[in-house]
């Protein structure tokens, strides 16, 4: 090829490229919002959808790993198209902001309907739904009055008697990080080699996992975020029933400072193209109807007080939750998995 | 602008064919390469005291844990895959020709799919143990079973997945064994077991290794098996360094070391194998005649080729199918079709476009066999052996660097912003997963390569045919059978490819690996098995064409 053509060759893939790229993310004003979410397809889409059909913006996804966007949003910088990001726990939102990929929105409706303990101080991201991680036990081994708190399950009492999951879960690495902050460093060091120690088999699978090895007997209490029990409550098959009538549910913490709850969150994008749908995005995302359909679809609690929520979540009974600035769980992330990793906890 | 140097590159021609396949071998490995020099540019930057909390409290049991997983890996697929290679392709017993196709199977199953599969049957809470408890009356703890969820299950699920690539290479090699040779050691006085550990083995050693290569190159790569078993690896220390303690650095030169281990053993594989190279002499082939085995002997010749396909595959595909049948009605609709046209296109496109620098690399190892060039194209191999979203990272931060300066150049001269035009499209999906296959597709290549003798180069170019019309008229004819080969494990490998997917897709782009594992991963193992199936499904096909055309391809058979 002589070098014009391939000039001629390289500007023509240069501008289909382009024209073809334009229109998917498209650059025109806030016709289109584009989310990179950790919320799996089945528990966005939907509400993407009805999005959709309430204000004509049209949407574009990508769903993944939260830390595996993350780097990505960090590596596109500028050019990124992404508008909105979703994560599943407020480990990862607080890292988008220390990794300086979000920027400050001001809503009206986010800051008045959001609590402040469930929102970035400088309003870069904004809790979209509560999941809390308490205790589970089994009805037939546990007198449940022998349980009272997380720091209670290093216990001798439980000695073989606990699953959980592994230490690479981020739950439990936030379960531990608001541990660290509420009673120090030695203190959670010393429980955590008290709940190794405890171990009826070795961390792993996941939080259903837990709940079916109380169930068949492996274990007899464990800690799991309750949605995935309200999910075995609610399959509608008979033997998923079973294994949930077989557990009972238990709100540690209830006299002191409450039980451990994580977020959903979303934040805009420093450098998103299309703000203005963002925005009216995490906004639809708090309205009461979209609040209720996490509660509905997957017995997440609303962050918002006039949400109805679900049957489930009400037969599960009124808490009192952990007021933690959620932040500071994403702060002592690290110091969280050093420990567990000292404690033995796998 | 670049253009200049484009358009030097045709300069090139000028030189020797040879060299022009040396540069653009090197050319290849260079950009096949980028990803994982950006990698291991890391291992200069001083290293953080993240290192000291390692190497005082999870790095030996990470190094423990992969070692004893690479070790049973080796014997577990090892075995497996060079037993029913040698049964199937020596001897007649009942059902060998369905069994000679139908071993490749395992080849569809994605490895954490069959780990969830199997942790749903045999876990304390899965229909097996409730079974033993429900009739013997016995309360857990009473009676003993085998943790599913151990280095040993592990070992088990990875064996059962991956021998068919020991299989695959060693009865290719095998087939193509001249059986002269094995005749000839029969006259010698030869017993059947001792021309096998003698002859038959040590001539199918560089295939059996290249599988077994392969099969531990994927093993270490894993993430999503181990991470489910609670099983610390080498690799859930990298995901635990880079994303639960922020510290890229030390996570990539984590990644980077396990890189290097692994480039070491196949040096050291390849030193001890030493300067011997098995080159067949003789033209002379015959239809093998398989030997017909006694009925008792048959049976267990039998039962040992179905075992590995029974437990690899019908026992979790039946699970599958029980869990399907009450899910399938919500899982399948218009969108599901689109997965599997989406996963089906991305992994014929990735398959082709994988085999072309793998024949560039075998080919100019050929031509130009240096020190220089199969040290470049060994490393370029490596990205066989890191998780994929190490890959997936390491391609992005070059890649999403030339979008950046490319948009802002377009949009300084001409007010037009490209976007990502490289990150934000397929394009950085189908150059991930030609950098992280590579390994197989090369490896392909250069066993059928190997089937060429050197003697036939010397003899087309004393015709006059130059290096490229060898290629063309002489070796094309000879190698497509491994080309097959390379395009459809490829095929299957991206089909079932999962980390650098989710990382790299862009957007509204979803395939049926990425819908399983969100059902899974979301702990929906009943929703998430159709699409599960549908992976099996779609890869079945070329795996299936790809037996058949192996089976033609016995040397001295009649359809040759």
């Amino acid at each position: 090829m002589s070098k014009t053509r391939i000039t001629r060759f390289f500007l023509c893939v240069v501008a289909v490229l382009s024209l073809t790229l334009n229109s998917t993310t498209g650059y025109t004003e806030d016709s289109v919002v584009n989310v990179y979410s950790a919320r799996k397809e089945a528990l966005i889409l939907p509400l993407l959808e009805r999005f959709k059909a309430e204000t004509g913006i049209d949407f574009q996804l990508v769903t993944g790993k939260a830390d595996g966007l993350l780097k990505r949003l960090e590596i596109e910088g500028e050019a990124t198209p992404a508008d909105v990001f979703i994560t599943t726990d407020v480990g990862r939102l607080q890292r988008a902001k220390s990794a300086n990929i979000l920027q400050a929105l001001d809503s009206e409706i986010l800051q008045s309907r959001v609590p402040a303990n469930l929102r970035d101080n400088d309003n870069q991201w904004y809790g979209m739904s509560r999941r809390a991680r308490v205790i589970f036990y089994s009805k037939d081994r546990v007198d449940p009055s022998k349980l009272s708190t997380y720091e209670g399950l290093a216990d001798e009492q439980w000695r073989n008697r606990l699953c959980i999951r592994s230490s690479s879960n981020i739950y439990n690495q936030s379960l531990v990080a608001s541990l660290i902050e509420h009673i120090g460093v030695e203190k959670t060091e010393a429980w955590a080699k008290g709940v190794v120690t405890n171990f009826s088999r070795k961390p792993g699978g996941g939080d259903t996992n837990q709940l079916e090895a109380v169930a068949a007997g492996q274990c007899d209490i464990t800690v799991v975020n309750t949605y995935y029990y309200g999910r075995l409550l609610n399959s509608g098959d008979p033997e998923k029933v079973a294994v949930a009538e077989k557990i009972g549910i238990f709100w540690p913490n209830q006299d002191d400072r409450g039980a451990h709850v994580n977020v959903s969150g979303a934040g805009v994008t420093k450098h998103a193209k299309h703000p203005g749908a963002a925005k009216k995005l995490l906004e639809f995302l708090v309205t009461p109807e979209s609040q209720n359909w996490y509660a509905e679809v997957n017995n997440e609690y609303p962050v918002v007080e006039d949400a109805v929520t679900s049957d489930t979540l009400r037969a599960f009974g009124e808490f009192k939750a952990d007021e933690i600035d959620l932040s500071i769980l994403g702060e002592k992330n690290r110091d969280a998995l050093q420990l567990m990793d000292r404690a033995g906890w796998q | 602008m670049n253009l200049t140097a484009l358009s030097g590159h045709t300069q090139v021609t000028r030189y020797s064919h040879s060299r022009g396949w040396l540069f653009s071998a090197v050319g290849v490995s260079c950009v096949i390469l980028l990803p994982i020099i950006t990698i291991c540019a890391y291992l200069f930057a001083p290293p953080s005291d993240n290192w000291d909390h390692l190497v005082e409290t999870v790095l030996p049991t990470y190094i423990g844990n992969s070692v004893w997983l690479m070790m049973g890996v080796t014997l577990g697929a090892g075995s497996i895959g060079v037993t029913t290679a040698w049964l199937t392709s020596m001897y007649q017993f009942p059902g060998r020709k369905l069994l000679t196709w139908a071993l490749l199977l395992p080849l569809a199953m994605p490895a954490y799919i069959i780990a969830y599969t199997y942790t749903g049957m045999l876990d304390s809470s899965g229909p097996v143990q409730e079974w033993i408890r429900s009739s013997f009356g016995l309360q857990y703890g009473e009676y003993w079973f085998p943790e599913i969820r151990s280095v040993g299950g592990a070992v088990a699920m990875f064996s059962l997945v991956l021998y068919p690539y020991v299989y695959l290479l060693a009865r290719a090699a095998f087939l193509n064994q001249s059986i002269c040779v094995l005749e000839a050691s029969r006259t010698l006085g030869c017993t059947p077991w001792t021309s096998f550990f003698y002859l038959a083995l040590p001539l199918a050693r560089p295939a059996i290794v290249a599988g077994l290569s392969l099969a531990l190159m994927e093993t270490l790569a894993d993430y999503g098996t181990v991470q489910y078993f609670g099983v610390s690896t080498f690799t859930t220390g990298i995901f635990r360094t880079w994303f639960g303690m922020y510290d890229p650095v030390a996570a990539s030169q984590l990644s980077a070391l396990l890189m290097l281990f692994v480039f070491a053993l196949i040096m050291l594989e390849r030193w001890s194998r030493s300067r011997a190279r098995f080159h067949h002499t003789t033209n002379t082939y015959q239809r093998l005649p398989e030997i017909k085995l006694q009925p008792g002997k048959a049976a267990i010749a039998t039962f040992l080729c179905a075992m590995p396909l029974l437990l690899g595959f019908l026992v979790p595909v039946f699970q599958l199918l029980i869990w399907a049948m009450e899910t399938y009605q919500e899982m399948v609709d218009a969108r599901f079709l689109v997965l599997a046209k989406n996963s089906f296109l991305l992994a014929g496109a990735a398959a082709v476009v994988a085999l072309i620098p793998a024949l560039i690399l075998g080919y100019g190892n050929r031509v130009q066999p240096s020190r220089v060039m199969q040290f470049f194209s060994r490393l370029a191999a490596m990205g066989y052996a890191i998780p994929g979203t190490v890959i997936a990272i390491g391609i992005l931060i070059p890649l999403g660097a030339m979008d950046n300066v490319l948009n802002n150049w377009m949009r300084e001269n001409f007010g037009l912003s490209t976007g990502l035009l490289f990150s934000g499209t397929v394009f950085i999906l189908l150059f991930a997963y030609t950098v992280r296959f590579l390994a197989v597709s090369l490896q392909t290549v250069e066993a059928g390569l190997g089937k060429v003798k050197p003697s036939m180069d010397d003899s087309a170019r004393s015709m006059g045919l130059n290096q490229t019309q060898v290629l063309k008229r002489v070796h094309l004819p000879i190698i497509k059978g491994s080309l097959l080969t390379a395009v459809v494990i490829v095929f299957v490998d991206v089909l079932k490819e999962l980390p650098a997917t989710l990382v790299l897709r862009p957007f509204n782009f979803n395939t049926l690996a990425v819908r399983a594992y969100e059902l899974a991963s979301d702990e929906r193992l009943a929703d998430s098995s159709t699409a599960a199936l549908a992976i099996v499904a779609v890869g079945i096909i070329p795996v299936i064409i790809l037996s058949v055309a192996i089976s033609r391809s016995r040397a001295g058979s009649q359809s040759r």
